[in-house]
Order: C-alpha cells, then sequence, then structure tokens
C-alpha cells in the first residue's frame, strides 16, 4: 500500500495540468474570437465603397441615402476606443439597412446581379459580425464560468486569470428601430 | 407579443424572433397592417400548423407528449448526458459478452482482454479507412461558382456562430431535400447539401439545416457513429464466433481436459449463450437510440449557434413535406443526413430501429426551445 500516497500525488498533478491548460485554452480562445470579429468588420469596410460604386448611378434622387452610408463608414473607420467604435458601427448598420430598403424600390436595381451578389455579401457579412459577436460571448461565458467555478477557481485566483467583459450593444441599438414608412 | 408567435415575413416567407418587428432576412416591416401580435402568415393560436408551410403533414397518430419550454443549452448538455450514458451502455454489453465468452471457456480475463484487443483493431481499421467515399456514392460536387454563394455565405456564417473552421461545402444535384455532414475532425469535415434544399429553403432556414450540420462536426458525431458501429460489428462478430464454437468444438475440449473443473464454466457457458443470441439485438437498439440522441443534440446545438430554433424548425418542416430522396441513398449512409431519406417517419416511428427521432418530435422541441407553446 506504499504506492498510495504516490498514485494520489499523480492524480492531484495531473488535474492541475489539466485545469490549468485548460483555463489558458479558453482565455485565447476569447481573444481570438476577439480578433474574428475584427476581421468581419474590416470585410465589411471593404465591400460598401463596390456596393455604392455600382448603385450610386441608379439612384440619382437618393443621394442622401449614399451619403450617410459613406459618412457612416468613414466615422465607423476612424472611431477610437471600444464603445465609440461599437457606437459608430451599429450607426453603419442602420444606414445600411436603410439603403437596402431603397434598393427595394428600384426593380432594374434589384435585377442587378452584381447589385444582387453584393447585397448578398453584406447581409452575409452582417450575420458574420453578428455571429462572430455572439460566438466572443459563448467563448466569454464558457472562460467566466470556468474561473468561478469550484474547483478551477482555485487556480485562476492563483495565477490571476481575470474575467473578461462580454461584448454589450448599445442602449440605443437596443431600442425598437421606429419604421419611416412613407 | 402577447401571443408569442413567430411572425412569418409576408413578402419572403422568412420565420422571425417572436416579437420582431422587421423581417431579418429582407428588411420589411413585419406587423405592417395586421392587428396586435397576430401577423397575416402567422398560424392562429392552438394551430399545428407549420410557418412557411403551405400543406401542414397532417398525421393521425398518437399525440406528442407536450414538451415544456426548452433552454437550448440545458437541452443539449441533457442529450450529451444521454448518448454518454447509451455509449457506457453499449461497452458494457460488448465487454460483458467478452468476458462470458471467455468464462465459458476458462478465463473470463483472456476474454475480456481478448475482445478489448478486438475493439482496438477494428476500430483502427474503421477509423482510417476515408469517410469520404460518402460524398462520391451521393454524387456531390463542391459548391463554386455565384449560384452558390448564398451557401457558401451561410455556411461561413454558422462556422463562424460555432466556431470550427469553416468546412468544405459540396452541392449534391437532386431535386429531393437533405443534407448531410462528413469528417472525422472539424478540421477536415464537410457539409453536403442538395440543390433541392437550396432552392426551396429561404436564408434563415438554411441557416438551421447548415448550424445542424456543424452542431454534428463540432460534436465529432461522424467519430461517435464509427465507434458505435464498430462496436455493433464487434459484438456480432463474437456472437458469432462463440455460437459456431459452442456447437462444433467445446464439448470434446471441456470433457477431455477437465473433469470437475466444468461447474463455473457451464455457468458461464450459458450467460455466454444467452448473451451471444441477446447481444447482438442489444447492441443494434443502444446504436440506433444514440443515432436518434445525437440527431437531438444537434438540433440543440444548432438553436445554440443560430439562437433562432424557428428557421431549423421551419426547414424540417419544409424537408418533410418536400420529401427527403436523395440520389444513391442506402442503408449505409442512411444516419448520415438531417432527415432519412429512405423514411419518412410519422409520429408513431419511435421506431427502436430507425436512425433518426419522428420528424415531429424534433420540431415541437424545436418550438419549445423558441418559445412557442406546443400545438395541440
Amino acid at each position: 500500500m506504499a504506492y498510495i500516497p504516490l498514485v494520489l500525488v499523480v492524480v492531484v498533478v495531473g488535474w492541475f495540468v489539466a485545469a490549468y491548460n485548460k483555463l489558458v485554452r479558453f482565455r485565447n480562445q476569447v481573444k481570438n474570437a476577439w480578433q474574428q470579429i475584427d476581421v468581419q468588420l474590416k470585410r465589411r469596410y471593404d465591400l460598401i465603397p463596390n456596393l455604392v460604386e455600382v448603385v450610386k448611378d441608379y439612384m440619382a434622387y437618393e443621394q442622401e441615402t449614399l451619403t450617410k452610408v459613406i459618412e457612416a463608414r468613414g466615422a465607423a473607420l476612424s472611431a477610437k476606443g471600444p464603445a465609440a467604435q461599437a457606437k459608430a458601427e451599429g450607426l453603419l448598420t442602420e444606414t445600411l439597412k436603410s439603403l437596402f430598403a431603397v434598393v427595394e424600390r428600384y426593380p432594374e436595381l434589384k435585377a442587378n446581379q452584381n447589385v444582387a451578389s453584393l447585397q448578398e455579401e453584406l447581409t452575409g457579412t452582417e450575420n458574420k459580425i453578428s455571429f462572430a459577436r455572439q460566438f466572443y460571448n459563448d467563448s466569454v461565458m464558457t472562460y467566466n464560468n470556468a474561473i468561478q467555478s469550484i474547483p478551477t477557481n482555485i487556480i485562476a485566483s492563483f495565477f490571476h486569470f481575470a474575467q473578461e467583459a462580454y461584448f454589450e450593444t448599445e442602449p440605443e441599438s437596443r431600442a425598437v428601430p421606429k419604421a419611416n414608412l412613407r | 407579443m402577447i401571443s408569442g408567435f413567430a411572425p412569418a415575413c409576408p413578402k419572403c416567407g422568412g420565420v422571425n424572433r417572436p416579437g420582431a418587428d422587421f423581417c431579418y432576412l429582407c428588411g420589411d416591416a413585419l406587423g405592417a397592417d395586421p392587428g396586435p401580435g397576430n401577423p397575416p402568415d402567422a398560424p392562429p393560436p392552438g394551430a399545428t400548423s407549420f410557418v412557411g408551410d403551405a400543406s401542414p403533414p397532417a398525421k393521425a397518430g398518437p399525440p406528442l407528449r407536450p414538451v415544456p419550454m426548452l433552454l437550448f443549452t440545458e437541452a443539449a448538455r441533457h442529450n450529451v448526458r444521454m448518448s454518454a450514458l447509451l455509449f457506457l451502455l453499449l461497452f458494457a454489453v460488448f465487454f460483458l459478452l467478452g468476458t462470458a465468452i471467455g468464462g465459458a471457456y476458462g478465463d473470463p480475463r483472456t476474454g475480456l482482454g481478448l475482445s478489448f484487443v478486438l475493439y482496438a483493431i477494428l476500430g483502427a481499421t474503421a477509423y482510417f479507412s476515408g469517410s469520404s467515399i460518402v460524398l462520391s456514392i451521393h454524387g456531390a460536387r463542391e459548391a463554386v461558382g455565384e449560384e452558390h454563394r448564398q451557401l457558401r455565405n451561410v455556411v461561413e456564417e454558422m462556422a463562424i456562430a460555432a466556431g470550427v473552421p469553416p468546412p468544405k461545402v459540396y452541392v449534391i444535384p437532386a431535386a429531393g431535400m437533405n443534407a448531410f455532414a462528413a469528417g472525422r475532425r472539424p478540421e477536415e469535415a464537410c457539409v453536403a447539401v442538395t440543390t433541392g434544399l437550396v432552392d426551396r429553403l429561404n436564408r434563415e432556414e438554411l441557416q438551421g439545416v447548415v448550424a445542424h450540420e456543424l452542431a454534428h462536426i463540432k460534436s465529432r458525431d461522424t467519430l461517435y457513429n464509427v465507434c458505435a458501429a464498430v462496436l455493433v460489428g464487434a459484438v456480432a462478430l463474437l456472437s458469432d464466433m462463440f455460437l459456431r464454437g459452442a456447437f462444433w468444438g467445446r464439448r470434446g475440449r471441456t470433457e477431455g481436459e477437465r473433469g470437475g473443473g466444468g461447474r463455473g464454466n457451464a455457468a458461464f457457458f450459458v450467460l455466454a449463450l444467452l448473451l451471444a443470441v441477446l447481444a447482438p439485438l442489444a447492441a443494434k437498439l443502444l446504436q440506433m437510440s444514440i443515432s436518434r440522441q445525437r440527431e437531438y443534440h444537434a438540433d440543440a446545438a444548432a438553436a445554440g449557434f443560430t439562437r433562432n430554433p424557428l428557421g431549423l424548425a421551419s426547414a424540417l418542416a419544409k424537408i418533410t413535406s418536400g420529401g427527403p430522396e436523395v440520389p444513391g441513398e442506402n442503408r449505409g449512409t442512411q444516419h448520415l443526413f438531417i432527415v432519412n431519406p429512405l423514411r419518412v417517419f410519422g409520429p408513431d416511428a419511435s421506431a427502436l430501429m430507425s436512425t433518426h427521432p419522428p420528424t415531429e418530435a424534433r420540431i415541437q422541441r424545436l418550438r419549445a426551445m423558441g418559445g412557442v407553446a406546443a400545438g395541440g
């Protein structure tokens, strides 16, 4: 029975290593998920000029909508800090929605193959942005759960694994948008 | 919205979250003219018809057990526990059989050890014999070109939501509506859908289907299936070997070698005989049960990825009414698809030997996750 303490030590050390590595994995996943959001945001910035270029000839009377989209894009690109950026991104999403609403009113524009595929690309990118944010929040939840639950919380507090913050939408975008039906 | 109904978009037929004011797909205002909480296309309270489905399958059969409001996280966790339990049972059946047969020949431990070895050999063979055969059987082609842009986008979106690398996308040129996933590891996975599915589902429903397939990929269900199939095969092999040996070889051996020691052996022999007859059936039942459990799990996980269980529910309803036939369908690959292409299950198809749960039950669970009260 002399090997019982040895077995115990091996089990405890094994658990410790596994738990520590799990925390590291979760933390890196949170970081990676955050980067993925940026990748998709960048892609949206790149797509918008193409769309504007294609639709602007058809939309002589809708210059205002287009200008708003371009301005919102510029504002989002130059926004500093997470809070300001989140706000600018939300605004950009809103202007894009109104642009698509305008496109719906122009049959020849809707039939245009380029517009249709650009619209699909932008819809896809919008979805990817929100799914990337969702995955970020899911990763944060998994990580924070691990940090707070027994027994991994012992390791987490000892090695200073700090909780991560959730991505939160701006209060404005949480409000129900008013339909502007003319 | 008080009624809690998923409003269908009057324009594109897309199913939206309860309480949504604008269509998620086309951006149209949803409740433009109808009364409060009663969009034009939504069924009246208590109706069993599915949103976006013109002809609901009217099936006569025992009513489904009502499912309480489900949380997709809870549902997913429950399913993981259930399939782990079933898997343990399957392993237990296999090793019990091995031990009993070993006991019948004098040494239970050798039997146990040998069954381990048998499992390792069969498992390794199955693992390394490629899984991409399934793609060629069903005539799948890689989805390239402009017409599949939306499909590729949807797959990429769901891969982001699931946190797995984007799988390769294939289409099967067929009018039937179905989809499957293959690949042992998320890094080498692929998703295949029929062109009929792409043509007839709206974006949100397609998302649900693709999310279901990515859930299979993320939880490595192909590997699960291989393990289960190998266990079932091994049980059948052991039983066969024992039953043949019992009739031809054993009599001479025990009478010749052992006199009094045969008593324990005799008890083991009866046990082994019993198990050899029953175990293959039990193993097959467990395998099917695991397969059904994985389907429920993939549905729940898909709801977690899209945060929109109603999209998948509506897709399943469309697939059922549209027909899930796929070219090259056969028994060997039926378990891979989102809806079994060989049999359309009615509500009474809780059949023990089926690879998929009844579609109605899956839809009901999804709707319970979406906050829609069970019909009826």
